[in-house]
């Protein structure tokens, strides 16, 4: 997994609440498409008009937000479905970092195996950001994990917070099975125990 | 001894170590996988070389993307890229299948109660949001994403941040013709979709403790739409009835043993919740989806709301769109909307005692000509079953078509879909835009409200034909 460590990236304005995970990875799509094409279909609703060409007003299209890896949206983004394909799909599509007010609970879970930074900001900083973001002159965002601060195109700084092992998980681009395969004895043992004490769970 | 809720006491025995900031790594005593994330996970890990650690706490079942037409070959680039890769890797490491068609095949949180791997007090997760649905065993279920599959897979643990505790107590007694599914859409409607985020659900009081194990499974199912990963409900005698005897379920000397860790698992009479809720279940009518989320709910005698009249603006815009989407008008009732298609099924209401409600609703009535109208049994044991007690010929008698288990027209991906524009009453638990097929209508209810809706060919109130 790629660490994430600091990006300096431009950040694309997506101002909706609620967007979930149908919306940033139609089913069907999720079915048939393979992991490394799943970019190719993320947001195809908003990114792709009736007749298959391009959706000039979605963000993502236009021309100063095509090479965006940051992502500003509303309240409880990647809610709905467990379907990691929506964060695989993202990440496809070159997006390291996600600002909104909350997102879904396993949408969130599921950024860190893949190296994406969710961020969590109050609803004014994040309205804030965006219409940074959406004025588009301003020059790129700064994000440093290890400083846990964002730097915006004005100037200012402002801090966030991620829970200290899924920073150093993110830094230093391990998923969750390298991380836990290191404490197999404690699982083996706790294993142990239960087979002990609740025989009728193994079966 | 301090007092402790269910949740706290299955959650602190699973612990294997805390990792801080209040994740912890927790055993796994059941790994359910199925066609869409399970095939996947398996996949992925053989290709890092990293073998199943627990097989046999290992249950895979292609529930998602199989047919469920009576006359299905099951083959064909779906089956190509879901199905038989998952027989296959299940197969070779040892994890227990349950072939299409077979006795054990089904939706996943059908077949993990009636089989009697899902227990009390257990800690289940799997590849799919509505696992919170085994909480009504009062296991500690959740659904999980594709990577956390693999993990599980291959270390027998997961990872996850204590959520806090949420308990909401149901009293009074329900109306005629309210069902579970019912209660559980109006606390959504009344709280919203995010009232659950970060808890553990403890359902309780007295009309909870009333109900079957089936439905306090309808309960617990659609926790996950109010934002809830985790729905549960304490056990108690009707559990133990319900699980005595299941296949895989303890036997003799291992039965007593569970029988008293068991008793031990509900919350202390002095537990404390984060938060608790309560709903007067006497004031619930029947319920209905009129929008595009499971909280835009009315009960069938009230009115769609006015968008205008939302404060908030990111409502406004919402309750606009999914009124236009859904081709509905603010302020009008729901009843007397066509419908053309109906779906009986999932693993929210396709369980024997839903088919059996929905069945006595028909009376010897036909299904409007103009609908489409199917029931899908929730696995093979509760087609079976229903089929033993003639369900099906009171179905097939109506107009409806009677199908093969699997999750069907809940998501849409084993093929069958909603056509565009085409509005459907639907037991499932998502309404989603484009949930059952591009541009197809979801309105949610119970199995009764949409039998009748069935019969009359629209939206209707299922108690008039009750009393009738
Ligand atoms: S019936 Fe629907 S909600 Fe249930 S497991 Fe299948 S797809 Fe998921």
């Amino acid at each position: 997994m790629q660490p994430f460590t600091k990006l300096s990236a431009v950040a694309a304005p997506l101002m909706r609440a609620n967007i979930d995970t149908d919306l940033i990875i139609p089913m069907g799509r999720y079915l048939m498409a393979e992991r490394a094409d799943m970019h190719r279909f993320a947001f195809e609703v908003l990114r792709y008009l009736p007749d298959g060409s391009e959706n000039p007003q979605f963000v993502l299209n236009k021309p100063a937000f095509r090479d965006a890896q940051i992502l500003i949206s509303g309240a409880n983004f990647g809610c709905g479905s467990s379907r990691e394909s929506a964060v695989w799909a993202l990440h496809g599509l070159g997006i390291r970092c996600i600002i909104t007010p909350g997102f879904g609970n396993i949408f969130y879970n599921n950024c860190f195996q893949s190296g994406l930074l969710p961020i969590v900001l109050d609803e004014a900083t994040v309205e804030h950001l965006a219409k940074l973001a959406a004025s588009g002159n301003g020059g790129p965002f700064e994000i440093d994990l290890e400083q846990q601060k964002i730097t915006a195109p004005d100037g200012q700084s402002h801090a966030f917070a991620v829970q200290p092992q899924r920073r150093t998980q993110l830094l230093q681009g391990l998923d969750d099975i390298g991380v836990t395969l290191r404490k197999s004895a404690d699982i083996k043992n706790h294993r142990a125990a239960d087979e002990k004490a609740r025989p009728w769970i193994y079966i | 001894m301090s007092a402790n809720t269910l949740f706290d006491k299955v959650w602190d025995s699973h612990t294997i170590s805390s990792l801080g900031d209040g994740f912890s790594l927790l055993q796994v005593d059941r790994n359910f996988i199925h066609d869409l994330s399970g095939a996947r996970a398996l996949q992925a890990l053989a290709e890092q070389g990293r073998a199943v650690m627990h097989p046999d706490l290992t249950f895979a079942c292609p529930d998602h993307t199989t047919s469920t037409a009576l006359d299905a070959s099951h083959s064909g680039e779906r089956y190509a890229k879901c199905v038989d890769p998952l027989r296959d890797l299940a197969h070779k490491q040892g994890v227990r299948f349950f072939e299409i068609g077979a006795h054990g095949f089904g939706i996943i949180h059908v077949i993990g109660p009636e089989l009697g791997l899902t227990l009390p007090g257990s800690l289940i997760v799997c590849g799919d949001s509505h696992t919170s649905t085994h909480g009504g065993l009062g296991a500690l279920a959740w659904g999980i994403g594709a990577s956390e599959v693999a993990h599980v897979l291959a270390t027998g643990a997961i990872i996850q941040q204590k959520p806090k505790r949420l308990r909401v107590r149901f009293d009074g007694q329900l109306q005629t013709g309210v069902t579970a599914k019912d209660l559980i859409l109006y606390l959504i409607g009344r709280d919203g979709v995010a009232a659950g985020n970060g808890y553990a659900v403890e359902y309780a009081g007295p009309v909870v403790r009333s109900f079957s194990i089936e439905q306090r499974m309808t309960l617990c199912n659609l926790s996950i739409e109010m934002g809830a990963k985790i729905g549960m409900v304490a056990p108690d005698a009707t559990t133990y009835a319900y699980l005595a005897g299941r296949e895989y379920a303890p036997k003799d000397a291992n039965w007593d043993a569970a029988l008293a860790h068991w008793q031990s698992l509900p919350s202390d009479a002095a537990a404390t919740f984060d938060l608790e809720r309560s709903v007067d279940a006497c004031q619930i009518r029947p319920q209905v989806t009129w929008g595009t989320s499971p909280e835009q709910v009315i009960a069938i005698d009230g009115h769609i709301p006015d968008p205008s009249a939302q404060p908030d603006p990111e409502k406004r815009r919402a309750y606009a769109a999914a009124l236009d989407y859904m081709g509905l008008t603010a302020g009008a009732g729901l009843q007397g909307t066509k419908i053309d298609q109906v779906f009986i099924g999932s693993c929210t209401n396709g369980r024997l005692s839903d088919l059996r409600e929905a069945a006595g609703v028909l009376q010897g009535q036909k299904v409007a000509a103009h609908v489409r109208a199917w029931v899908v049994p929730g696995s093979v044991d509760v087609k079976r079953a229903a089929e033993a007690e003639g369900l099906d010929r009171l179905f097939t008698e109506a107009g409806f078509e009677w199908r093969n288990p699997g999750c069907s027209l809940c998501v849409g991906a084993n093929g069958e879909v909603v056509a565009a524009g085409k509005r459907c009453m639907s037991t499932s638990n998502r309404n989603f835009v484009g949930r059952q097929g591009t541009d197809s209508r979801t309105h949610l209810a119970s199995p009764i409200m949409a039998a009748a809706a069935a019969i009359r060919g629209e939206i209707t109130d299922v108690r008039a034909m009750m009393e009738a």
